[in-house]
């Protein structure tokens, strides 16, 4: 499995003039589920482009540093190795869809074909995804005639799909209700126990408090704040650099400015139910 | 006779499929309306009949007096704007200062008026800086505030945000609440198509509630969060702080963090008298 190592990384878009990188340093561990976060154009896109090697494969610029995956430099890799290892659900599920295809079911076989694996395994794996993701009832509409939310898990359907190493999610669940949303999320948490490493870029934070391993906190190109998911999300500082804590945070840390003090700060509904429940039994034997 | 009315409102696809069913619900000037409800609940196709970019196949739409039956969708888009869900949907000019101006312009104002429009919409929707870019080298969050500006520079009555908070970080999501706020204190009406909770309740009074192309619910904020079994019903949840509160089996119907402050301080008061 894979993790990768990012050095020194800078990057500035060839329209551009100012960095949109500047000096990363990061490792992703393999396995591990990471949460991109941050203000709106803070760079969490562009390091995932990096990362699947649209930059500078697609996007040219100059990039400098590196960004090393099983050791090797992205820019180094062939383009259909690399997109065999990494996979890469867009923000816009309208710009996925490939526009080639009749009906979903063809939509998401369409990139193990590319690969060229034999026809009865692709049924098979198509199948599989379609009923993991509960998609059944779209599989021989045409993509083009799709909900915004059908298209996004179709979107995500042809990724998972090819079963890649690393797998990067762009707001993959803007377009979702809170029901879709959480049904995504189970499904990235499924990869994520296959052993798939996660990179996710996300806005719903009660969700990112509740899968995620580590928040990494993108601004002006460079990372603010990065550790594990429950101290980065307890920390009331995390809210200067455009992300939102959880309501539960929210909800203690403003109980702590009228003198009730909990023992932790959680992060989760869980957390939370457990920390007020210890919270109002102290109240009692104090009183 | 409220300011904008669904009567009745049925919409059939010419292939036969039907994406919303008898729906009534109407509006006053000034209001802000949340709906909410699960992804083909009905909500778009709904808000598309509200400026006459769909006409309903059954029942009617009354704005201001005229039925969008008999008016076409460029005189009903005077009356209400609308706000795409995909910006890129609705961007198509060179610089967003241009694609700002177009409606306006379209709608036939004044230069000095157009100029005047432009640069209130650009101010409130936090896009001053950006007024010479072409659109689509900015990120799609930012792309959503150009569509707002350029349907707030037309200066409709009735403004329609489809999804406004989808892909937003939590300073826009605050931005957007103060771009709705600004708006009904001048008298627009506004109506949101949600799906975040919070959002809800954080900016509006009334909510409608919409699953399985119907209308299950219309009330206020409190009612229909606090009202199990229409969420159920509709697919949706609490929002986080009402479900702690009813997890925590606090009697109390809260919506937000102060409520819920409020409701602790007198906990733990009581449990000192009692003891």
């Amino acid at each position: 499995m894979s993790g990768i190592e990012i050095r020194n990384l800078s990057y500035q878009y060839p329209t551009g003039s100012e960095k949109v990188l500047d000096d990363l340093n990061l490792t992703i561990e393999s396995g591990k589920f990471y949460a991109l976060a941050g203000v709106n154009g803070g760079g969490k896109t562009t390091l995932c482009n990096v990362i699947r090697g649209f930059i500078p494969h697609f996007f040219k610029g100059e990039r400098t540093g590196e960004v090393l995956i099983d050791g090797k430099d992205v820019q180094d890799w062939d383009p259909s190795d690399l997109a065999q290892k990494v996979g890469f659900v867009f923000q816009n599920p309208f710009t996925q869809i490939s526009g080639v295809k009749e009906t979903v079911f063809d939509e998401i076989a369409f990139g193990l074909e590319n690969l060229g694996v034999e026809v009865d395994v692709i049924r098979q794996k198509v199948q599989d995804i379609i009923q993991l993701l509960g998609i059944e009832y779209i599989q021989n509409k045409n993509p083009n005639e799709l909900s915004g939310g059908q298209k996004q898990r179709v979107a995500l359907a042809s990724i998972i799909v090819m079963e890649p190493d690393i797998l990067i999610f762009d707001e993959p669940t803007s377009q979702l209700d809170p029901q879709g949303t959480e049904e995504i999320f189970r499904v990235i948490d499924i990869m994520k126990k296959k052993g798939k490493t996660i990179i996710l870029v996300e806005h719903k934070i009660e969700l990112i408090a509740e899968y995620a391993d580590y928040v990494i906190v993108l601004q002006d190109g460079q990372i603010k704040k990065q550790g594990r998911t429950e101290e980065v999300l307890s920390e009331e500082d995390t809210q200067d650099y455009g992300l939102g804590l959880t309501q539960y945070t929210l909800l203690d840390l403003e109980m702590r400015k009228h003198k009730m003090h909990t023992e932790r700060v959680p992060i989760t509904e869980r957390d939370s139910v457990q920390v007020m429940k210890q919270w109002i039994e102290l109240q009692g034997v104090k009183s | 006779m409220s300011y904008l009315t669904l009567n009745d409102v049925t919409y059939c696809y010419p292939n036969g499929f039907k994406a919303v069913e008898n729906v009534s619900m109407s509006f006053e000037k000034g209001e802000s309306v949340a709906i909410v409800g699960q992804n083909g609940a009905g909500k778009t196709t709904t808000v598309k009949m509200m400026n006459g970019l769909t006409k309903p196949t059954q029942g009617d739409v009354i704005i201001d007096g005229l039925n969008t039956k008999d008016y076409t969708t460029a005189q009903i888009s005077k009356k209400v704007g609308y706000v795409f869900q995909n910006p890129d949907d609705q961007i198509f000019h060179e610089n967003v200062k241009s694609e700002i101006r177009f409606g306006p312009k379209n709608l036939g104002f004044s230069e000095q008026k157009i100029e005047e429009n432009v640069t209130k919409a650009a101010e409130l929707t936090g896009i001053v800086s950006f007024l010479d870019i072409h659109p689509y080298n900015l990120p799609y969050s930012m792309k959503k505030f150009v569509t707002i500006a350029s349907v707030i520079a037309m200066d409709t009555d009735t403004i329609i945000l489809d999804e406004p908070t989808a892909g937003q970080d939590s300073q826009a999501i605050k931005r957007l609440g103060y771009i709705i706020d600004s708006l009904v204190q001048e008298g627009k009406t506004i109506i949101t198509i949600t799906h975040d909770m919070e959002f809800v309740v954080n900016n509006f009074e009334r909510v409608i509630v919409m699953a399985n192309k119907r209308v299950v619910e219309d009330n206020h904020k409190q009612d229909i969060f606090w009202n199990l079994g229409v969420l159920e019903e509709a697919m949706l949840k609490q929002p986080h702080i009402s479900r702690l509160c009813n997890t925590l089996n606090f009697n109390e119907k809260v919506l937000d963090i102060n409520q819920m402050i409020d409701v602790l301080k007198k906990t733990s008061g009581k449990v000192k008298v009692t003891l």
